[in-house]
């Protein structure tokens, strides 16, 4: 591999999605399911120097277990031509079900890492009733919203490996809104455009619950959804948490590491398929 | 169709590693109807990463979704958290591949490949809504079907399971859906499950239970006996003779989520024929069928292409010893599709230099352990078992490996073998030092593993007479080596839990009485057993009091010749003066060599099934094999004697 000059090398950034049932594997998971895609497809991956040659792919902020996603972003060294605009559909043939790539683009050696970079992200997710509470309704969930943007602090506890630790999330929030009733009768329009729609997701069907939306930051931590939940008062459990878009802040603008062409964020209907199975 | 996947994904959120629970490999049938199809749920009773790579499982899965009158779909034992979500959500047991419900399946298969999963299985059948008992189930409920391994001692599953197949699943599967299609289309009528199951118990290795009585005389078993004259008085196993007509699995899953032997597999034989003597797989598998050396380098390169896997793994129980080893290693490597970037590695490496040679050649890309196994310290306990393995040739194949560039090699041992002394045992230490020795002389930091289970004796082999060690004997044994190997930092010790090895000899050499107690284990809640932190030998124990069984009778005491054994009525086409004849030669210590290429000792595993040794070269493998270039006599006379053990002659 030392053989290749360095300006041979081309780095390429791929956004993609990561929706239904696959959503309960592991960040680790997907990084070996990347893998193993490259192999298929046989892409002509730049490897570490050194002893034991690793390919150089970097994936950015991890996806929590259990979450959706139609925003993630991994970066790959490529050495040598390739067609880079047809690399997505390649791709999604050789990845599982429920992982698709849906962009692919050279971008310029020195762009910093998606961890240094992305500074928040665009979530919805639902919320219900926990089990044994009482049903909450809108205006109920749009005060408890209201209460929480105008709070100056939001102190939340979370077991960190093994010992509680308190933290305000509040300056984490940077927004968060109620889009409406979740429930299987409900079809939703998501930020992301219409062919971004949500259908009768799983285990949502007469929830009972509501969908939000909201900005939250990366920086210095990642918040969660789940936390803002927690926040927003008792008698409450997520349900199918998606990012949405994940966000670069520059000169006060907002972009996104890679924008689909036409549409953001979109996913194919077999997915709409898969969940509804 | 129902799928539970709704009611699922909630209790997901609340567990351990959920990827377990949701299926989608790459591979898989995914969501599909069962209609007008006979339905097999196939069940490994154990957790997703220990099953998953289940080769047995694969390989009938794509088998039986070939044929148009049958569907097959998975599931693993929900792990305990996972459970107690199922049981307080009403979750029945589902098959990962479309989350159906258990009992929506017309047949619930389990492979059985180690005694403590037998309370897993219960489990499983409980979860299903299914009753545990055989004698209660109705023509409503699928059938509870068993095959693997610890079936050639099907007697302690006998009330819980309504069929075992003994050996070889490719064939019998299709005869038993064609049963099972008829069986759906004449309605199911009351009684009609009974006729069924008899008309099952003809079919050859199938072995039905509740068509055999069962007498004792005390604590003797006496016989167990066919019920109807149409129903074998001996259930002889199945055995394809010819691996290169089952290319399975061809579509191996792809798990998406980390378990074991996460990589290609490609079987290249099945059987082995060193005749150790320990060695139920080995015995029960004969005799030798391997693949076509260029049916598994198409079936590496196809799979490789497929699944996007850098590793593959070249699966028997001794794959050093297939023929065309050499070339199929080379062809894989010189692979240009590989691109260098494949590494190869062979499970069960014989210990000779040649073997060695080939390891470090293969595993360039990762170089993993390397693992031998001699499982005896000294020569003559190794001729007892007859692993004719030399010191010499040991000391030489590590020498190679840490010459080659390892820093660290394993060793695996058993101890409690029939007629061990103490001197047996302690030179388990001895080789393992000797060979931190060898390794100093390449890497200052050169280190030994010496791995060691207490051995259990197993059905269908010639130790099946055999006494186990107690644990407290056990015990005292490991104690020996542990002051033996201490303040050695080049040899490190592990060792398994003796107590384990003793449910497992409750298990695997148990009559139907045995059943009660994995039922009472299973009722106070021991599941997993085969996992350390939820094993409790005090179930055990406590079960097989309260049911009058003693421990001593069914594991520590030597076993008579001519006494019934429970497996008696199972046939691994062994002669019995064969298991005999091996079990006297080892308490001379004498060895019998490898017939794959010294003249047939009538062992009886071919001649039964009319098939010889399908081998893909006429050549011993190079490096020697017992009884081509290996010196049998070097290790000279050792006395042997069988030692009195606990239990010997306490036949209340
Ligand atoms: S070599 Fe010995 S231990 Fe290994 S499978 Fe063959 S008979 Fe069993």
């Amino acid at each position: 591999m030392s053989a290749v000059a360095a300006s041979e090398r081309i780095r390429v950034r791929i956004r993609f999605a990561k929706t239904g049932k696959i959503r309960w594997t592991s960040h680790r998971d997907v990084a070996r399911m990347w893998e193993r895609a490259f192999r298929r497809i046989k892409l002509p991956l730049a490897y570490s120097e050194g002893f034991s040659p690793r390919p150089k792919v970097s994936f950015g902020l991890a996806l929590p277990t259990g979450y959706e996603s139609v925003a993630e972003y991994i970066d790959v060294e490529l050495v040598g031509k390739i067609d880079v605009a047809a690399l997505p559909h390649r791709l999604s043939a050789a990845l599982p079900e429920g992982v698709e790539a849906s962009a692919a683009q050279v971008i310029p050696a020195g762009t910093p890492s998606l961890q240094e970079e992305v500074t928040s992200c665009t979530w919805r997710w639902a919320v219900v009733p926990s089990e044994g509470a009482n049903p909450v309704s809108g205006e109920d969930l749009e005060a408890r919203v209201a209460r929480c943007m105008e709070a100056t602090e939001l102190p939340v506890t979370r077991s960190r490996k093994g010992a509680e630790q308190t933290d305000d999330i509040r300056p984490s929030i940077i927004s968060i809104k109620l889009e409406g009733p979740a429930g299987r009768s409900n079809v939703m329009e998501g930020p992301a455009g219409p062919s971004n729609v949500m259908e009768g997701p799983d285990g949502l069907s007469d929830s009972g619950g509501f969908w939000l939306v909201g900005e939250l930051a990366c920086q210095p931590r990642s918040i969660r959804p789940s936390e803002v939940t927690l926040a927003l008062g008792p008698g409450l459990e997520e349900r199918l948490p998606r990012r949405l878009h994940q966000w670069i802040w520059r000169d006060g603008a907002r972009t996104e590491p890679l924008v689909i062409e036409g549409r953001s964020g979109a996913i194919g209907a077999r997915h709409a398929e898969v969940r509804a199975s | 169709m129902t799928s539970l996947w709704p009611k699922i994904e909630p209790a997901l959120a609340r567990v351990q590693k959920p990827a377990r629970y949701i299926g989608c490999e790459d591979g898989s049938v995914g969501a599909g109807s069962l209609k007008g199809l006979v339905g097999w749920l196939l069940i490994y009773p154990d957790t997703y990463e220990i099953g998953l790579p289940n080769q047995g499982l694969q390989i009938l899965y794509e088998i039986l979704n070939e044929r148009d009158d049958s569907r097959a779909e998975r599931t693993y034992a929900p792990w305990v958290d996972m459970e107690a979500e199922m049981r307080r959500r009403g979750i029945p047991l589902f098959s990962v591949d479309s989350h159906r419900p258990a009992a929506e399946f017309d047949l619930l298969a389990f492979n059985l490949s180690a005694e403590l999963v037998y309370t897993n299985l219960l489990n499983c059948v409980d979860l299903a809504g299914v009753p545990i008992h055989a004698a209660d189930r109705g023509p409503e409920h699928p059938l509870v079907v068993a095959g693997g391994h610890c079936t050639f001692n099907p007697e302690p599953l006998a009330d819980f399971v309504d069929l075992f197949v003994i050996g070889d699943g490719e064939e019998a599967v299709g005869q038993m859906t064609a049963a099972v299609r008829d069986w759906k289309a004449s309605g199911r009528t009351p009684g009609s499950r009974e006729r069924l199951l008899r008309e099952l118990a003809s079919v050859p290795g199938v072995y039905v239970p509740s068509c055999y009585d069962v007498v004792y005389e005390g604590p003797a078993l006496v016989s167990v006996a066919p019920k109807y004259p149409d129903v074998p008085e001996r259930v002889e196993k199945r055995t394809i003779a010819d691996l290169a007509a089952w290319l399975y699995p061809k579509q191996q899953l792809v798990p998406m989520t980390e378990v074991v032997h996460d990589r290609l597999n490609v079987e290249i034989f099945r059987g082995c024929t060193r005749g150790c003597r320990f060695c139920q797989a080995g015995m029960i598998t004969r005799p030798v069928r391997e693949r076509p050396a260029e049916q598994v380098t198409q079936m590496v390169s196809d799979g490789l292409a497929r699944t996007g896997y850098d590793e593959v793994s070249l699966t028997s129980l001794s794959s050093a010893d297939f023929s065309g080893i050499d070339s199929v290693v080379r062809s894989i490597i010189d692979d240009p599709a590989c691109n260098g970037e494949v590494s190869v590695s062979l499970p069960s490496l014989r210990v000779d230099a040649f073997t060695v040679g080939v390891a470090s050649e293969i595993q360039k890309v990762r170089r993993t352990g390397l693992t031998f196994a001699p499982e005896a310290g000294t020569w003559r306990m190794r001729q007892v078992i007859n692993k004719l393995i030399r010191e010499e040739d040991l000391y030489g194949a590590v020498e190679s490996a840490f010459s080659q560039g390892w820093r660290r090699v394993k060793l695996y041992f058993l101890t409690g073998l029939p007629t061990e002394t103490d001197e047996d045992t302690l030179g388990i230490a001895e080789l393992a030092r000797n060979c931190v020795t060898v390794g100093r002389r390449h890497h200052r930091g050169a280190s030994v593993t010496a791995s060691v289970g207490g051995f259990v004796p197993k059905p269908q082999t010639p130790f099946q007479w055999f006494g186990q060690n107690t644990p407290e004997e056990l015990r005292r044994k490991i104690g020996l080596l542990r002051s033996a190997t201490r303040g050695d930092k080049g040899v490190q010790l592990r060792w398994h839990d003796p107590e384990a090895s003793l449910a497992e000899g409750i298990a695997s050499r148990g009559d139907r009485r045995v059943g009660a107690v994995i039922e009472e284990v299973w009722r106070r809640g021991g599941t997993f057993q085969e996992w350390s932190e939820m094993f409790s030998l005090d179930l055990w124990r406590d079960a097989m009091e309260a049911h009058g069984l003693s421990i001593d009778w069914y594991v520590h005491r030597h076993r008579e010749r001519g006494e019934v054994l429970p497996w008696d009525h199972i046939s691994a086409g062994l002669h019995d003066d064969f298991l005999w004849q091996e079990w006297e030669d080892a308490l001379e210590a004498s060895g019998t060599p490898d017939c794959r290429w010294t003249p047939c000792y009538d062992c009886g595993a071919c001649t039964g099934y009319g098939i010889e040794h399908v081998v893909a070269s006429a050549v011993a493998p190079a490096g020697g094999s017992q009884g081509t270039g290996q010196d049998l006599g070097s290790g000279g006379d050792v006395p042997v004697f069988l030692r009195p053990t606990v239990g010997a002659g306490a036949r209340s």
